[in-house]
């Protein structure tokens, strides 16, 4: 067996859905942050293959896209857990069940 | 490309990924991210990305999970007894992968091989950030900044008020 | 090529970069606040002006700028400005009556505590309304139409501590995003079909002949998708009721949102993409200009009927304005785009001039917007008289002085010449007349007779009559160059040089409608010369007054039918929501209480909507989106995920 760009985008794939189901089914606002970081590691992964199996030279756009979107990622994790710790403070808890602001 | 390398790091890596997902203690969850992090680094050296492979362990081994790490220590008191499995979000997530799976076994221009390259060296990499990407390279400069003082914001606002 | 004519996007950019400059002021920054403001619009006069000169030169000027925005794979998404006489005229038309409106608001608002907010706003309008006339991108256009949405929406709601005027810019908003819905997927159908968006682009352009030729058979649904944007927009039947709404905002939003931008989008959208309205026509008559008149038909005259029985100044402008915007369509409709546009330019000033002085009253009666508590102001107030009465000339459509006139007079001309039918043409005809008799009502209401709670009344200060007096006298001078004896912006808006004909001005047409205006003031006179508190015409027909004072029903309308239907379907998905995610087990177990739920929702909707039908649609509006959300990211989020699946699952089945 070879490594095609399939298996890949199927490792990449599976991740994506892993981190789906820790956004949607866990109860803590921390988990919920896990499940994006992986959402987002997958994608990256796909940047670089698609990159990596495209028709060579040319130019590094798939890396150019990681980078940029991990800078992204880690400026949405500081954010997304200073808001945790902002709830926590608030609330006394990071369930988000009890946060239901957003219902008008 | 190595076959056997790539297996056992899938291995490795969706083995994490379901342990992150999973594990009931935020803690353990959030040891078993830094696992996940690490073997899409591999993936990346594997794939001939080693800057970003290099990236990667800097920013979310280094970074991103000792955040999450320390984030967990200063909310520790609010022990989270799960109550069961929320389904809805498991058969909607094993649904997605049930459609993205049959979209890429059914997608025959996908089973290509790697296709012989050059190793891209940092020095392009450079060149490419300062010439192409500078706007994007200062407006993610922005961004960080900004996140930066935004969650400083955050967390110090509801001090002064008490 | 001048400097102005390759830079045309500093024209837009001029007033945006101001507004976001007055947005970092303090509040108390006042007179730097509209100072800046006014600066700005000056600029972008200037820079209008500059940028009109070459399009003098050549008939038919146009010039092109394009630029890439990004490309994907082999595709680029280009955008771009165009100059041509269309976007010209609307640029010193937006600019002249926008600095007229910002001077008269420094008078206006003068004591208003977010003074600097407003200026900021109204520079951010202005500037949005300038990108839509010179994008030559349908996807810019777009973009700066929805700025536009947005500015109206942060304005109607200016004073956001009134409940009504918060609910005003809400429906404003959510109506004219139903016909965006409409305009979007228009958008993307032409991207389709033709492979480009922008409208010329050195004959690939989608309104050029090889563009038009990829898009073929397919015109008249683009067309009509993207005319749904313009219903919204342009306040026409039947997205029309946020218009008569929009009133709640201060009087000087309603002159800019009625004169020079927002409706004005409208028109000015079908006149730019006519070619697709047009393709293929037979005799002039394609279905999808069919449907532009048959909605300004019926418009125009059911405004013009509303508005003999409204009471509130504002009001019975608004609905001259839906009116005259269905009138312009129709123009558009039977082929007379110049036609159209022309009335739109002569048009904008007046109704500014209209509101600035019903701004003028209303600020001078300390905001009594009742003309059954106005009368007798033409002595008190004699500027402001003087002007309105040029501006109700213009309206009632008097020709020789008044450019409203000539224009309605060369609108009449081409739906007589539209081979397929006269009615519109006749219906036309009556319009004028009630055109006519709503003006000579208001004006008898407000400036002569009795005088009632007006003892304190004053004369507006100078900083508010002099915006009236420039736009009065330039409403008349621009009837210089309407005159069918020189038909100057006529044949500058066609790409032809004007030819002088005198004879021209002998016509059977114009003695007609001059008949019909003078029986329409002579019949007003006759029947509100005595007017009391009640309307005389409430006392001869009251079902009849009834009936129009109420809008015809129309939000009532929407309120039992549409509304109602969504509510249902609102607080079923609610309710889908919340047991979905609760998990599908407990689903199974509580059937039974489910369809309790269910038919108790049904119960208190289907009776409660029918005993309180008093309740303000716009509020409805709220509470049904309110309802549809859980609060809960996570419902959100799972939404997006399913949203993902139906993605991938047509694209299954597509492919």
């Amino acid at each position: 067996m070879t490594s095609t760009l399939q298996l890949f985008l199927i490792v990449s794939s599976a991740l994506f859905s892993i981190g789906l189901l820790a956004a949607l089914s866990r109860r803590h606002a921390i988990f919920i942050l896990i499940g994006i970081e992986l959402m987002l590691a997958a994608a990256n992964l796909n940047f670089i293959a698609f990159w990596r199996f495209g028709s060579q030279p040319q130019p590094p756009v798939g890396v150019m896209v990681a980078i940029f979107s991990i800078a992204i990622a880690a400026a949405e994790a500081t954010v997304g857990l200073a808001l945790v710790i902002a709830i926590y403070r608030h609330y006394r808890s990071t369930n988000v069940d009890q946060l239901n602001q957003l219902k008008g | 490309m190595n076959a056997t390398a790539f297996i056992v790091i899938a291995i490795i890596t969706i083995a994490g990924a379901l342990a992150a997902a999973t594990l009931p203690k935020l803690i353990h969850a959030a040891l078993s991210l830094v696992i996940v992090f690490v073997g899409i680094a591999a993936y990346f050296f594997l794939l001939g990305a080693e800057f970003v492979g290099l990236v990667q362990v800097f920013v979310y081994v280094g970074a991103v999970a000792v955040l999450i790490l320390f984030t967990i220590l200063l909310t520790r008191r609010d022990i989270v007894s799960e109550r069961g499995i929320n389904w809805g979000g498991v058969i909607v997530a094993l649904a997605v992968f049930g459609g993205l799976l049959w979209i890429i076994l059914n997608t025959t221009s996908l089973a290509v091989l790697a296709p012989q390259f050059e190793p891209l060296t940092v020095k392009q990499i450079g060149e490419s950030l300062m010439t192409d990407y500078v706007w994007p390279l200062q407006c993610v400069g922005l961004v960080l900044t900004v996140a930066l003082i935004g969650a400083l914001i955050l967390v110090m606002e509801e001090k002064i008020e008490r | 090529m001048s400097w102005i004519v390759t830079n045309i996007w500093l024209i837009p950019a001029v007033p945006l970069a101001f507004s976001l400059l007055i947005l970092f002021l303090s509040s108390s920054r006042r007179a730097a606040a509209a100072g800046a403001a006014i600066i700005g619009q000056i600029i972008a006069l200037g820079f209008s002006i500059l940028a009109f000169l070459p399009t003098l030169q050549a008939p038919g000027f146009r010039a092109v700028q394009s630029f890439t925005w990004f490309t994907f794979g082999d595709q680029a998404l280009r955008l771009g400005w165009v100059l041509d006489p269309l976007a010209a005229a609307m640029l010193i038309m937006i600019t002249l009556v926008g600095l007229c409106i910002f001077v008269f608001s420094v008078g206006y608002m003068a004591g208003d505590k977010n003074f600097t907010r407003f200026f900021a706003y109204l520079s951010f309008f202005s500037g949005a309304m300038l990108g839509v006339v010179i994008a030559n991108s349908l996807l810019l256009l777009f973009v700066s139409w929805e700025l536009v949405g947005l500015a109206s929406y942060l304005l109607i709601g200016f004073w956001i501590d009134r409940p009504s005027a918060a609910a005003a810019a809400k429906k404003a908003f959510i109506t004219t995003r139903i016909g965006d819905l409409g305009f979007f997927l228009g958008m993307l159908w032409l991207y389709h079909t033709s492979g480009t968006l922008l409208f010329y682009d050195n004959g690939n352009g989608a309104l050029e002949p090889s563009g038009l030729l990829k898009i073929g058979s397919s015109a008249t649904l683009v067309a009509l998708l993207i005319f749904c944007g313009a219903v919204g927009k342009s306040g026409q039947f039947p997205l029309h009721v946020w218009l008569p709404d929009a009133m709640e905002g201060p009087t000087p939003v309603s002159a800019l949102i009625h004169a020079a931008t927002m409706v004005a989008a409208g028109v000015f959208l079908v006149a730019r993409v006519y070619p697709l309205f047009s393709l293929g026509a037979v005799n002039g008559v394609t279905p999808s200009l069919m449907v532009v008149i048959s909605i300004g038909v019926v418009t125009a005259l059911m405004a013009s009927l509303i508005a003999l029985a409204q009471f509130d100044i504002k009001r019975i402008l608004a609905y001259s304005t839906v009116s005259q915007l269905g009138l312009m369509m129709v123009s558009l409709g039977v082929g007379g785009v110049a036609a159209g546009i022309m009335h739109l330019l002569a048009h904008g000033f007046f109704k500014a001039l209209l509101f600035l002085g019903a701004g003028s009253v209303i600020h001078g009666l300390h905001h009594e917007q009742d003309i059954r508590k106005m009368g007798g102001l033409r002595w008190i107030m004699p500027v402001t008289f003087l002007t309105y009465t040029i501006g109700m000339m213009n309206l009632s459509g008097v020709p020789f002085f008044f450019s409203g006139g000539w224009t309605k007079e060369e609108i009449l001309h081409r739906t007589a010449e539209w081979p397929l039918s006269r009615l519109p043409h006749y219906l036309m005809l009556a319009g004028v007349i009630l055109t006519a008799l709503y003006m000579t009502r208001q004006m008898i209401y407000v400036f002569f007779g009795r005088k009632r709670e007006t003892s304190d009344a004053h004369e507006s200060p100078r900083v508010m009559t002099m915006p009236l007096i420039i736009l009065a006298v330039c409403s008349i001078i621009l009837a210089i160059v309407l005159t069918p004896a020189w038909p100057w912006l006529h044949a500058y808006l066609n790409g032809e040089p004007a030819r002088l004909d005198f004879g021209a001005l002998i016509q059977p047409m114009l003695f007609l409608s001059l008949l019909l205006v003078a029986a329409g003031i002579g019949l007003a006179w006759l029947m509100y010369r005595n007017a009391g508190e009640t309307d005389p015409l409430a006392r001869a027909q009251p079902g009849l007054f009834r009936f129009l004072g109420q809008k015809m029903w129309i939000d009532e309308f929407y309120e039992h039918t549409f509304i109602a239907f969504s509510r249902v379907v609102a607080h079923l998905s609610d309710f889908l929501d919340r047991y979905f995610w609760d998990g599908l087990v407990n689903l199974f177990s509580g059937m039974g209480q489910a369809f309790a739920v269910l038919s108790k929702g049904f119960d208190d909707h289907a009776i409660n909507a029918r005993v309180d039908n008093t309740t303000a649609g716009a509020r409805r509006f709220g509470r049904l989106i309110a309802a549809r959300h859980s609060g809960q990211i996570q419902a959100y989020l799972g939404a997006i995920a399913i949203g993902m699946l139906l993605l991938l699952v047509l694209y299954a089945w597509l492919a």
